[in-house]
Order: C-alpha cells, then structure tokens, then sequence
C-alpha cells in the first residue's frame, strides 16, 4: 500500500478533502481487517506506538490500542495525572523523557486545549491528538464521517445536526470543521448556555432549539451532557433538558424519513438520547465503534509512516 | 551637560532644541545655547545630543519585580536595573509578592533593598486586603508612612462591593488612589484568553470583556458616591474605554492605565497557543485596540503601564492553561510605543501618559526639564532599530511575543534622582547587527 502520509494528526482544521479521503481509503482496507477471524496484519511490525492518556478514557484508548495491535505495532499504554497541582513532572520533562525512547506514535489525551500542539513541537514522533481540552478529536471526526460515508457513499449535499453541548465539545467542534470539508452542511443546535458566544466562528448555522436543527436533517448526532456540569448554571435540570433537548422519536420523525442518528458515546439513556432512539435500526452507534477502530489504524499507519522516514531522514 | 538635543516636557509645554546644563544632580539651565560657557569646563561631561530626544524620566505606576517570593523570575535589583534601562526613574511595584505586602515589615524591606541598590526609586503599592484575600483591609496608614503610593490586590478583584466601598473611602483617608484589577471572577473562571472568534476556535475558555466593564462600571458608582480616588489598572476593553470616557466627562476622580501589548497586539496572536501572548487582562481584538490607541491619544487613558511581569520559563513552556500570565515589558516599551506616534498619537502626548500623568497619579514630585528641578531626564535616540533578541536586557526573563520584532526608539541615558543610572555605552549589545 502507498498510501499517503500524514506528519502529525493534531486536528481536522487544516485536513483537506483529498487528505480525509486518502485516510477513508486506507480505513476501508483495514475495516476488512478487523473483520477476518485473524485480525492482525505485520504493517506497522517493529514501531512503537504509546497511547499517552492524560485524562481517563476507557473507549478511545482501547480503540487506539487495539488499532496499534492490529498492524502489529509494540503497543504501550500510559496514563497521567495532568494535575498540575500534583507534584508530577511537567509536560515538557515528559515529552523529553518519551521522545527519548523513540516511538514511532505517540497518541495523546490531555485536558489542556493546544496540549497536542505542544507535543508535536517536541518530539521526532509523529502526534495523533486523541482530544486536547475543548478543542479538537480528529479521529472521531474522521470515524464519524466515515460511518456516514460507509451508509451513504458521501457527506456531499448531506444535513448534518449536532445537537448538545457544543460550548465545551471537542466532538462537535472536530465535525463542524471536518463536515463542511466533505461537503455536507453543519447545522449545531443546543441551549445557549452550552453555545459558544461566538458560535459563528465555526462557520456553521446555529440554533437554540433541536427542532429547526433537526428538520429534514439527514443525521442527527447528539453529544453526550457531562454530568459534573450539572448544578453550574449551563442547565437547569436533567429532566428539563431531556423534555426540551433529548432526542425523542417524535423530533427524529422532523428528520428526513431515513435519517442516521449516531452518538460518540458513552450514551446517557433517557438524558441526551431515548432509549428506542438509541436502539433504533437508524442508530449508528456501533458502526461508529467498529469504524474507529479502522480509522485509527488507518492514521496511525499513515503517521508512522511518515515517522520512520523522518528518522531515516535525519 | 546634554548639548543641542530636543527638549520635550508636556507639564510646561515644552519642546525646543537646547542645552541642558546639570550640577549636582540640578537642572540649572535649559535653553538654546545654555551649555556654551559649559562646554570647555574640565568638570564636565558633554553629551552630544543631536537628533535625540530628552524627555522627563519615565514612571511605571505597574511592574512586577518578584521580590520578596520569586526571585527566580526577576529580583528588585536586576528590576531596577531593567527599569533604569528601560528610562525610568520611578518604578510602582505590585503587592503579589511572596509574602504579599500588605504589611509594613514587607514594605519596608522593599523600600530598604531598594535603597541599598540605589538608582531607580521604588514605590511600594500595598494590598488593599489583607493578603489580598478581599476581606479585611490592610494597614493602609502604616503602609503610607512607610513608602506605599497606592493600594490594589492587583492580579486579584475586589470583588465585594462593600469591601470596595469601605476601601476606597478608608484609601481616601490617606490620600492613596486605589488601583483595580478590574475581573468578575465569576464571569472569568477557567478563562485563559479573551473570548472571541479566536478562542472559539482554540478551544479555549474565554475571558468577556463585560468582566472588565462590569467592575469599571460598578467602581465608578462607588467611586462619584463616596467621593474617592479610584484608577483603573491595566484596561482593555472598548467598553472599559466608553466608561471611563463618560466619568470623566461627568468630572469623577478616576484615572486608568493601559499597556503596551494591549495598545499593540490582538487575540489573534494567540493562535499556535503561544504562551508569551497569554496576559491578564487578556490580549483583545482589533476594534480594542483601537479603541485603546485613540483614548490614549485623547488623554482618555491617563498612563502608560507596563504591568512588567517576568516569568521562568518553567511558566511559560507548558501547556496553555497551565502558563502563567504576564509578560516582561520594562525595557521594550518606550520602543514598541513610539510607532504609534506616527498615528494621532503625539509625542507630548506619549511623554505625558509615560511620566507626567502617572507621577500625578501616585502622587510623585513630577519629572520636568526645568532649572531647579533635580535632573530626572531620558535621553532617547528616536531613529535607529533594534531587536531585544540580540541585545543584552537587564530583566532575568524573556517572556515576551516582541523579543523578535524590530523596534524603533532606544533608551539612550537615564538620570534618577539627580544621578546618571542608566548609559548605553557605545558597544553595549550587539545593536550594530540589527542596523
């Protein structure tokens, strides 16, 4: 495979469309992989992929992880406290200490914005930023479309809705740059408290209410509500929210007859999305479980890569 | 003796090509052709002052110098020494040191370092509240008496309007303004930068504006109805701007300050989560700026402050929200600010908001370049460029976006107090190589 190469995978920003394509492409090859009952292809046999998990995180690393393994990559995992109050080292002395053992990979979680930034600036390794603070996740903008793409062949002409907490979601914000790229409209829908103020600068139309969002939308992709918000003053109450921002059927039926309704998860049942929404044969939630897993190995195939000939390089 | 060089003093109007002729730390003559009978004295150093500016000495009513706390940042010693560097003769220090000086045994060790190095003068601004905690109000006729010019939690708002209230008319009471950083909190909790298209993009948590015009807003109530003297530190907003411009008009006793990286710089510079353009009150946008240029120019913003806040680079090569606000300005700032003096902004103007006005404020002998003052005088050399990078700073830090940039206008000698404190020499730094 001559597939093309990627330095860093730091955010969906500055990924053009023939750049997204070239990862679908690899991705596809690989989604058969993990279909066979032998999963494991020598591809990336002899680099070295650390998943460096600053934040708790049970999905994402597992699928990085497993992704790693697939293509026969040394896999290790570490997570951190990224308490800066802790008397832990500093980001700079862990990057220095990391770079030093040469990995090939190094995939990163951090609660601090920019975080994948400043990895990228201090290490020969390639950087997958796995979510940095309020800012980016690719790969789940990637996994994302690309389950849409695997239902409909193309975002091109699609309608998109996010709906939830846009405000603090690396999610929505990942898509909302990623989506338009490929060709689809973005439409982001939630409370105004979970808005940003200047929600425009993502150059995408932005409702207060899920309705108009959702109307003739051909997916619906609802963001988990994070439970330690609760009590601020961004909502008012669980069951108030579910009533007037939960996807229910009769807001999906506003929808386009066969629209998908897909979610990141893990899923607050009842809270963000009902339950028969959630288990419906439009739901897409699996799909999105099953294509991470290829999309990760497709980006970590094309960074590492471009990893070991920057080593041969220098 | 300064020889042939352009005078400028806006606290008497004043701007001629002359002599200026000092003895013993006094300005004895100014005027065309004073210096003759001077120039062949054996005694006397002649300084050639063509095609350069002498203004009256800087005042910095805002810096940071770390001491007693975090010597390792910057220290009153290598302060001075980068504020003498920088043209001024007065330097206003900030009370969050470790401890804070919120009691006279921290003021006076302060004024007592400062004395020992000599140079520039130190002014300690003292808290407000004890340990800037908001609540109890500090000894503020103590810390007169022992060298406070004003008080502020800088860094840190008084939140609760009745402490602002008590601690305006107490300040009153001892003829000290009180400083503001003006920040609800509330409104700015987890904020690392000014919220905007910018920080929407970043994902950073933004800091609104409204936090700053809120509290400005609030002060000035408080301020026309107790009757005090109030000033606004470090302002950035356009809102902050309109505010103040209507008290003002309406002849309330309010004063404010702005820097130079909010006079110059916008949030976009942030982008690439560069620490260096991390500040509190955060970078704003270009109608800010703006906003900031023109009241600076209208006299609307009395003073120029630098809010020198050096840092380590253990505060600042990190993540962003991990970074410490500030930036070092002390030495830059006459530099970066006279390229606004080819906009609306007059270089009267410019000297008054760098001397004369903040010396008011704080309640300064103001300095002038008139005889029979004590010789408190920059000499400055308008014309050629230079790069921080390849200089030599007296600032233990270099914690700044500008370090690479081009500047225009250089501190060329500095008298405090009657005493030369400051002299480039001919081969200091490397400035050749920037020419």
């Amino acid at each position: 495979m001559t597939a093309a190469t990627l330095r860093h995978l730091l955010g969906t920003r500055d990924l053009s469309c023939e750049r997204a394509e070239s990862i679908f492409e690899t991705a596809d090859a690989f989604l058969e992989v993990t279909r066979r009952p032998i999963k494991k292809v020598p591809t990336l046999r002899g680099k070295t992929v650390i998943n460096l998990f600053f934040e708790a995180s049970t999905r994402t690393r597992t699928s990085f992880e497993l992704a790693g393994k697939r293509l026969g990559a040394d896999v290790v995992n570490m997570s951190l406290s990224s308490s800066s109050t802790s008397k832990g080292e500093t980001l700079r002395d862990t990057v220095a200490t990391l770079d030093a053992m040469h990995p090939d990979v190094i995939v990163v979680r951090h609660n601090a914005s920019g975080a994948a930034h400043y990895l990228a600036e201090r290490t020969r390794a390639a950087v997958v930023n796995a979510g940095d603070g309020m800012h980016e996740h690719p790969t789940q903008a990637l996994l994302d479309a690309f389950s849409i793409r695997g239902k409909r062949g193309s975002l091109k002409g699609l309608k998109i809705a996010i709906c939830g907490d846009i405000a603090h979601s690396r999610v929505a914000r990942s898509n909302a740059l990623l989506f338009p790229t490929l060709g689809a409209e973005v439409r982001l829908a939630g409370p105004r408290t979970l808005l940003p103020r200047f929600v425009d600068a993502l150059g995408c139309k932005s409702y207060d209410r899920l309705e108009p969002a959702i109307e003739g939308a051909d997916v619906v992709m609802m963001l988990r509500i994070q439970q330690e918000r609760l009590g601020g003053a961004s909502f008012s109450t669980l069951r108030e929210y579910s009533r007037v921002f939960g996807l229910t059927v009769d807001r999906l039926n506003l929808a386009a007859p066969d629209a998908l309704v897909m979610h990141p998860g893990p899923m607050n049942r009842g809270v963000e999305i009902a339950d028969d929404v959630a288990d419906c044969d439009r739901s897409l939630v699996l799909d999105q479980v099953e294509a991470g897993v290829a999309i990760r190995m497709a980006v970590l195939y094309m960074t590492a890569a471009e990893a070991g000939a920057d080593l041969h390089a220098t | 003796m300064v020889e042939n060089v352009r005078g400028i003093d806006p606290s008497r109007d004043f701007d001629v090509v002359c002599d200026v002729v000092i003895e013993g730390g006094t300005i004895t003559h100014v005027g065309p052709g004073a210096g003759a009978e001077y120039r062949n004295a054996d005694a006397a150093k002649v300084v050639d002052g063509t095609g350069k500016w002498l203004l009256p000495a800087f005042v910095d009513m805002h810096a940071h110098l770390r001491e007693p706390g975090h010597e390792y940042k910057e220290d009153i010693s290598t302060g001075l020494a980068a504020a003498a560097a920088g043209g001024y003769a007065h330097i206003c220090v900030m009370p969050n040191t470790n401890p804070v000086n919120d009691t006279r045994a921290v003021t006076d060790m302060m004024k007592q370092r400062a004395r020992e190095i000599g140079g520039v003068a130190l002014h300690p601004i003292a808290a407000i509240t004890k340990g800037q905690k908001g609540k109890q109000l500090t000894e503020m006729a103590e810390l007169r008496e022992a060298g406070a010019v004003a008080v502020s939690d800088d860094g840190v708002c008084v939140m609760n309007s009745a402490v602002m209230r008590k601690a305006l008319e107490y300040a009153k009471n001892f003829d000290m303004p009180v400083i503001q950083h003006a920040e609800d909190h509330d409104l700015t909790e987890g904020a690392d930068m000014n919220e905007g298209a910018v920080s929407t993009q970043l994902g950073l948590r933004g800091w609104p504006r409204v936090a700053e015009d809120i509290i400005i807003a609030r002060d000035i109530l408080l301020t026309e109805y107790v009757g005090a003297r109030y000033h606004a530190a470090h302002i950035s907003t356009r809102g902050a701007v309109r505010i103040l411009r209507e008290a003002k008009n309406r002849g309330i006793d309010v004063t404010c300050e702005v820097t130079p990286h909010h006079l110059l710089l916008t949030d976009s510079s942030v982008i690439g989560y560069d620490t260096f353009c991390k500040v509190n009150p955060p970078i704003r946008e270009a109608e800010d700026v703006a906003a900031l240029q023109e009241a600076l120019a209208d006299g609307t913003i009395d003073a120029i402050a630098t809010d020198h806040a050096p840092h380590s680079p253990l505060e600042k090569d990190c993540e962003f929200s991990a970074a410490s606000p500030g930036m070092m300005g002390l030495e830059l700032c006459f530099g970066l600010l006279l390229q606004l003096t080819e906009g609306p902004l007059k270089v009267s103007r410019l000297v008054d908001a760098l001397s004369t006005r903040p010396a008011k404020i704080v309640g300064l002998e103001v300095p002038s370049l008139k005889e029979g003052a004590i010789a408190e005088l920059t000499l400055v050399d308008p014309n050629t460029p230079w790069v921080p990078e390849q200089s030599d700073l007296e600032t233990k830090s270099r914690n700044s976006p500008f370090m690479k940039r081009q500047l225009k206008g250089r501190i060329e000698m500095t008298i405090a107090g009657g005493n030369i404190v400051f002299e480039r020499q001919p081969d200091n730094g490397k400035a050749k190589e920037s020419e």
